[in-house]
């Protein structure tokens, strides 16, 4: 491995030496090869920076300055299940992890139909599952992204997800994450959700800190959604106000399945949601929501790849920001038409509310089309509360405060409505008042 | 109960009002017409406290307070209603919600309790029968894909809700059907009392019909150019507007 820069620079190498001492027998595995691949991958690119085209509006420099400390277990100290329940929107299927480490205690898997695998990746591959080893980075690659590099890199524990064909989960799996402690940590988990042909599941994925540092979260999904396969994918990231959030959802879609994200950034310092899918079979649906509400000095980004690969599939795809004081909303909308992708509709919409003079929005779609009988649109806004509305709402009793809120949740409220699980979008509703709302009437 | 006097407002530097006069008593109704541009709905809008407007001259006295020191929610919750020519569609909030919000808001200024879901809605289901309104309308975010006539009618079911003092209605006739027409102005006259005043701004002698009133005004360039009662009106149906015009036209020019 070649050695630049400072040592500081380099906590990953370090770390990663440690990392390997405590792997023992599994050191050898091919899944640990992939880790040291991805780690010789990052040393190559190092940390983004805004001169990458994929970058340009969010300069991670506040992160790569930082020498954080990989969390190689789950340190439950203080943590209690009062503080999960707190966390929690209520569902059969829960699990719990503590900055990026399955806690079986803390977790309640329910009742599973005939199967169906809810567990934590560690276990699968310590219990050299054949999916789980098969499928791991498959969908995720190392190249493109230098975040999705040093997540392989350190690869450890996260979600382990497997619904076979034909099965439908009633519940929603609830995936948990909790970041503590004081230490600028390095929490960096994996989920890998295979989804058979015509099964049904909905999955949320909540990120929390009761930690006050400043946690680097850099989590990847990757998910395989079977031919018919129906998925609604939705997340949640609250973390405390100094975290770094880098998250990278891979989605591989085959004929006829159905994919829905509807992702929701609150919290967070700095906060980069990637979303691809790849239609890669016909009659494939995608729709990806999403969902930023910002204040203080704030960066929410947002980048979706969205790829039709095949014939006659629809994709519709709703990001909205609402940003206040001196946050920054950042959007970038990438749709590939393929050449084979014929009778392509998709549609591409990205409205921004800012609440403030000082906050700012960059927006970018970026369509690249290469068949020719498709349809494909996209619009974006960029504008404040609508006068014509407030004076309405004032003008019926309802004081100006009141009514900017009334305002701001309808317009953020547009998405949240679109996650199906009641429970948390209750929780969703009440997260995104609490950051919202200045009127006294909640 | 209003009273304006010398009225000028303008927008974008533009000047549309140009000297207002009107005085209006508890427990009347007041018609103003006027042809399109005149001004009508300005006045209404600055009456209401459209901030877009910038009054220049003049005082508006309300209950004796000075109307125009006041937000448009204080306004409001003194007991000003305007009901709007062209009502906003505010996707995203339902029109129970909206109403519940305006309705406690009034009611707090008026050191009453906030009414229970229970209470509300039952106020609600009662003031639904007064303008005949379809109850799925009120499920809906507010005025969103209404049709224009269910847009107006919702205006005054709003006007049923609050109990305005004041209420001054723009337009509300235009857009309605017949029947419509008929059970709008019905529910309007329902909602008088002896001590509340009603401005309609119209085109149409029919809703005058209804809502019979007993000051009609035309209102020709930012002014209040004839006053008289509600034959006035009839005279207006008839010749329309020109002659009013030119009669003012060579009273200023002999002023
Ligand atoms: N924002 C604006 N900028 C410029 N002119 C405006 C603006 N708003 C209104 N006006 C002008 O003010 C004048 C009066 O408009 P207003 O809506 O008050 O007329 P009205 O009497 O209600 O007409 P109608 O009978 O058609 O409803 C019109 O000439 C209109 O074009
Ligand atoms: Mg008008």
């Amino acid at each position: 491995m070649t050695k630049h820069g400072t040592d500081q620079a380099h906590w990953y190498q370090t770390n990663f030496e440690l990392f390997e001492k405590n792997l023992n027998g599994e050191a050898s595995s091919r899944v640990h090869a992939m880790r040291k691949e991805a780690l010789v991958r990052f040393a190559q690119t190092g940390f983004p920076t805004t001169k990458h085209e994929e970058w340009r509006f969010t300069n991670v420099a506040p992160i790569a300055k930082v020498s954080f400390q990989p969390s190689f277990e789950a340190g439950v100290v203080g943590l209690s299940r009062e503080d999960v329940v707190r966390l929690s929107f209520g569902t059969a299927h829960q699990l719990v992890f503590v900055n990026g480490h399955f806690v079986e205690h803390l977790s309640s898997v329910g009742t599973l139909p005939r199967g169906a695998i809810v567990g934590s990746l560690a276990s699968a591959l310590k219990g050299n599952d054949e999916l789980a080893h098969g499928f791991i980075g498959k969908y995720a690659s190392i190249q493109e992204n230098p975040f999705t590099a040093l997540n392989m890199a350190f690869v450890q524990d996260g979600a382990f997800l497997y619904i076979p064909q034909g099965t439908v989960l009633e519940e929603a799996i609830s995936l948990l994450f909790i970041s503590t402690g004081t230490a600028p940590l390095y929490v960096a988990p994996r989920n890998l959700i295979i989804v058979g042909d015509r099964a049904e599941v909905t999955i949320a994925e909540s990120y929390f800190s009761l930690a006050t540092s400043g946690t680097l979260t850099n989590v990847v999904t990757e998910i395989v959604a079977g031919e018919g396969a129906i998925i609604e994918h939705d997340k949640l990231q609250n973390e405390c106000a100094e975290a770094y959030h880098v998250a990278s959802l891979h989605v591989h879609q085959k004929g006829k399945s159905n994919f829905i994200s509807n992702s929701i950034a609150v919290g967070g310092a700095l906060v980069r949601n990637n979303v691809s899918s790849v239609l890669d079979g016909e009659y494939a649906e995608c729709t990806l929501n999403g969902l930023s509400v910002a204040n203080g000095t704030q960066l929410i980004d947002n980048h979706t790849v969205i790829d039709h690969a095949k014939p006659n599939c629809p994709s519709h795809e709703l990001y909205k920001s609402v940003l206040d004081d001196a946050s920054r909303g950042v959007f970038n909308g990438k749709i590939f038409v393929r050449r084979d992708a014929q009778k392509t509709d998709a549609k591409q919409t990205n409205k921004t509310l800012l609440l403030s003079d000082d906050a700012t929005m960059d927006t970018k779609p970026q369509l690249e089309i290469f068949a020719d009988d498709v349809k494909c649109t996209h619009g974006a806004t960029v504008g404040q509360l609508d006068a014509e509305q407030m004076f309405y709402l004032r003008s019926r009793g309802i004081d100006e405060t009141l009514a900017a809120d009334i305002l701001t949740f309808a317009f953020a409220g547009d998405v949240v409505r679109r996650v199906h699980v009641d429970g948390l979008r209750e929780q969703l509703e009440t997260l995104v008042h609490a950051k919202l709302g200045k009127g006294r009437e909640r | 109960m209003l009273q304006i006097n010398n009225l000028h407002a303008s927008i974008n530097g533009k000047e549309i009002l140009s000297g207002v006069n009107l005085k209006v008593q508890p427990g009347e109704v007041h018609a103003i017409m006027g042809p399109n541009g005149s001004g009508k709905s300005t006045l209404a809008q600055v009456l209401a406290g459209r901030e877009s407007y910038e009054v220049t001259e003049g005082e508006v006295l309300y209950e004796g307070k000075n109307l125009l020191e006041m937000d448009p929610e204080e306004r409001a919750r003194e007991g000003v209603f305007l009901a709007f020519q062209y009502p906003v569609e505010i996707p995203g909030v339902s029109n129970t919600y909206f109403l519940k919000a305006a309705l406690n808001s009034v009611r707090k200024h008026r050191g009453l309790e906030d009414l229970d879901a229970v209470e509300f809605l039952k106020l609600v289901k009662q003031r639904m029968k007064i303008v005949d309104m379809d109850e799925s309308l009120l499920n809906r975010p507010v005025n969103e894909g209404f049709s224009g006539g269910e847009k107006k009618r919702n205006e005054i079911f709003h006007m049923a809700v609050l109990e305005p003092k004041l209420a001054i209605l723009d337009e509300t006739d235009s857009g309605l059907d017949i029947d419509a027409l008929r059970i709008v102005a019905d529910g309007v006259n329902q909602l008088r009392r002896k001590d509340n005043a009603v401005i309609v701004v119209t085109h149409y002698q029919r809703l005058l019909n209804y809502i019979v009133p007993d000051f009609v005004h035309v209102l020709v360039d930012g002014r209040i150019v004839k006053s008289g009662t509600k034959d006035l009106a009839l005279q207006l149906e008839e010749k329309g507007y020109d002659w009013i015009k030119d009669a003012t036209d060579s009273t200023l020019a002999t002023a």
